[in-house]
């Protein structure tokens, strides 16, 4: 069940839907009584994306179809590089596309990725393979600024080996309906993962950031921080599961998902979940979700910030919180402003 | 400068402050004393303004104008500054950050240029000095994992930063150890000016020894029961609020 073998079979029974148990938060099946017909092919110029001109290799994958060289994708050992990754959607219709990223031992990858709706109303399926080396590196830095009526999904399985180091931070202001899932093989070993995410969301837009971590072997960590902000009507998704496998001692394991609800109309659905099968391990989970706290508000505001000025400042520090965890400085400041933008919409 | 006129409030409605009258005149200093309960902290958050305490009569004007009709944000602009008995945390905002956000949002609700960097940067050193404030803390996000002491020190970096006209201090003097409530004090008065008042809520006369009030008045179940010079502060710390409470 996934929008990828729907969208190759055209059989709209084959979309996940309420009653599997893992999308039940994000109903596709109900959503979509019928398939649109395939997007149609553009070789129109793209403008600048949320990365702007960052690095120094281009990928785009516009309506499903690749732009530039895949080779690029593949770094051999001890190669480093700075990439953008782009999803584009140019027209209505749907789409699929699926990228392999592999690092080889030591590579180093910065990964700049985003998805851009440049139409409304596509159904776009993304999926990507990241394969890394011993001691290989990659940040992965997402940008998903999807249309408002566009059905959009993102999976991505990660293979690590020993010694490797996986950080990936999300954002995305959401779409109609909107998954980005990330599925980590850890083999402990010395490897190490940073899974942050934050979801801002307005009007009707949807999110859901859904990730699977599992430690199979002895020490490994795991640090994951993803913090929302929701208004209006729109909802916020979060499943983080991490498994420790039987043996997988030594783990050191650690969930956070804070969020603010700045509506009553707007609704977040978390489940944060720890399994741990291993005796010796260090895990922890954290999940709160709430209002805005109105006794800093009023302080704030008696020392002379005006209140939408007070709220501002509260929640963007709020998100901060996970962008400041980027590593990649400029793409930092690209993050922080995407974020800022989005926050006083 | 201040003036309180049988003002009454309520919380939840409960009425907490019972027909309270009070005049600070302008330069002065006034402290409050008052058994726990008494409303003390209620007057503070009439008087800035926050939500939920409702205003059900009476009169409060500053120089003049109506207080009560504006937000807490214009009557921090208008140079009221509420020193917190429990200050609060600000997560993820730098304290120099807050402050100078602050400090350019009431420049803008008064009509004056924002303060430049390096001007802002070099006030904070010096106050930061003064004040024995390790110039790191204030990149640390404001009151968070601060303790009680830093804390009220912070408050009175802020105020001392601001530079406010009317000062309250809800209790300044709780939780800080012998010298910082010391050099709490050298801060407080160095900020004593013909033009500045205070209203300084305390439960101890060692506070006063410092800070010297011009007048001391008892506040006991929502009103102002007795007023009169230093000597009173000295009186309650023998003979407690026995009296008073009677009276009230
Ligand atoms: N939300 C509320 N609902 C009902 N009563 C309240 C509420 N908030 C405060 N009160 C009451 O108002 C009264 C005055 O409280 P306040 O904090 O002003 O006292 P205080 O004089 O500052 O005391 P302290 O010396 O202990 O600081 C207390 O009896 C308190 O219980
Ligand atoms: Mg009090």
């Amino acid at each position: 069940m996934s929008l990828a073998t729907a969208l190759k079979s055209g059989d709209v029974t084959l979309l996940p839907g309420k009653r599997d148990e893992d999308w039940k938060w994000t109903d596709l099946r109900g959503l979509l009584r019928v398939l649109p017909a395939a997007s149609p092919a553009s070789d129109a110029a793209l403008p600048l994306g949320p990365f702007g001109d960052l690095g120094e290799v281009e990928i785009a994958l516009v309506n499903g179809r690749l732009r530039g060289d895949p080779a690029a994708l593949i770094l051999a050992a001890g190669q480093s590089r700075v990439l953008r990754l782009r999803f584009v959607s140019t027209a209505e219709g749907s789409h699929a596309a699926h990228i392999s990223i592999e690092l080889g031992e030591g590579a180093a990858l910065t990964l700049l990725e985003s998805y851009e709706g440049l139409a409304d109303g596509y159904v776009a399926d993304a999926g990507l393979e990241i394969t890394l080396a011993k001691g290989a590196r990659l940040e992965r830095v997402v940008v998903a600024a999807d249309a408002e009526g566009a059905v959009s999904v993102s999976s991505t399985v990660v293979i690590l080996a020993p010694e490797a180091r996986f950080a990936q931070t999300l954002l995305t202001d959401g779409a109609r309906r909107q998954r980005i899932e990330t599925r980590i093989a850890h083999p402990g070993a010395l490897a190490e993962v940073r899974l942050d995410g934050a979801y801002l969301l307005a009007g009707k837009r949807h999110a859901d950031l859904t990730t699977v971590v599992e430690h199979q072997g002895v020490d490994g960590t795991t640090s994951q921080l993803t913090k929302g902000v929701v208004r209006d009507q729109s909802r916020g998704v979060f499943q983080g599961r991490i498994v420790v496998e039987e043996g997988a001692d030594r783990t050191d394991a650690r969930m956070r998902h804070n969020a603010l609800i700045l509506s009553d109309k707007a609704e977040i659905d978390a489940k944060p979940e720890l399994l741990i099968f291993a005796d010796d391990v260090q895990c922890a989970h954290g999940n709160t979700i709430g209002a805005l706290d109105e006794e800093a508000l009023f302080y704030m505001r008696q020392r002379g910030l005006p209140e939408t000025e007070a709220r501002a400042l509260l929640i963007e520090a709020f998100v901060g919180q996970v962008i400041e965890r980027i590593d990649h400085e400029p793409a930092r400041d690209l993050a922080l402003a995407w974020a800022a933008d989005r926050l006083r919409a | 400068m201040l003036h309180i006129e049988n003002l009454r409030a309520e919380v939840d409605g409960k009425e907490i402050l019972k027909g309270l009258s009070l005049d600070v005149p302008a330069g002065e200093v006034h402290a409050i004393m008052g058994p726990n309960g008494a409303g003390k902290s209620t007057l503070s958050y009439v008087l800035t303004g926050r939500q939920g305490y409702e205003v059900t009569g009476g009169t409060a004007t500053l120089d003049g104008e109506d207080l009560l009709a504006l937000d807490p944000n214009q009557r921090a602009a208008k140079g009221v500054f509420l020193s917190f008995q429990y200050p609060l945390e600000i997560p993820g905002v730098p304290a120099l950050t807050f402050i100078r956000t602050a400090m350019n949002a009431q420049r803008k609700a008064r009509g004056e240029a924002e303060i430049t960097a390096p001007a802002f940067l070099k006030l904070a050193r010096e106050h930061a000095a003064a004040l024995k404030i390790d110039f790191e803390m204030l990149k640390r996000a404001l009151n968070v994992g601060f303790s009680g002491g830093e804390k009220k020190r912070m408050e009175i970096f802020q105020m001392a930063m601001l530079a406010p006209r009317f000062l309250i201090l809800d209790e300044t003097d709780s939780g800080l150890d012998i010298d910082a409530l010391k050099i709490v004090s050298e801060g407080v008065n160095a900020m004593r000016a013909p033009d500045r008042s205070m209203l300084v809520i305390t439960h101890y006369q060692r506070l006063l020894d410092y800070i010297k009030p011009d007048k001391v008045h008892v506040l006991s179940a929502g009103r102002i029961v007795a007023t009169g010079g230093p000597d009173l502060a000295l009186e309650l710390e023998r003979e407690g609020y026995d009296k008073y409470a009677r009276a009230a």
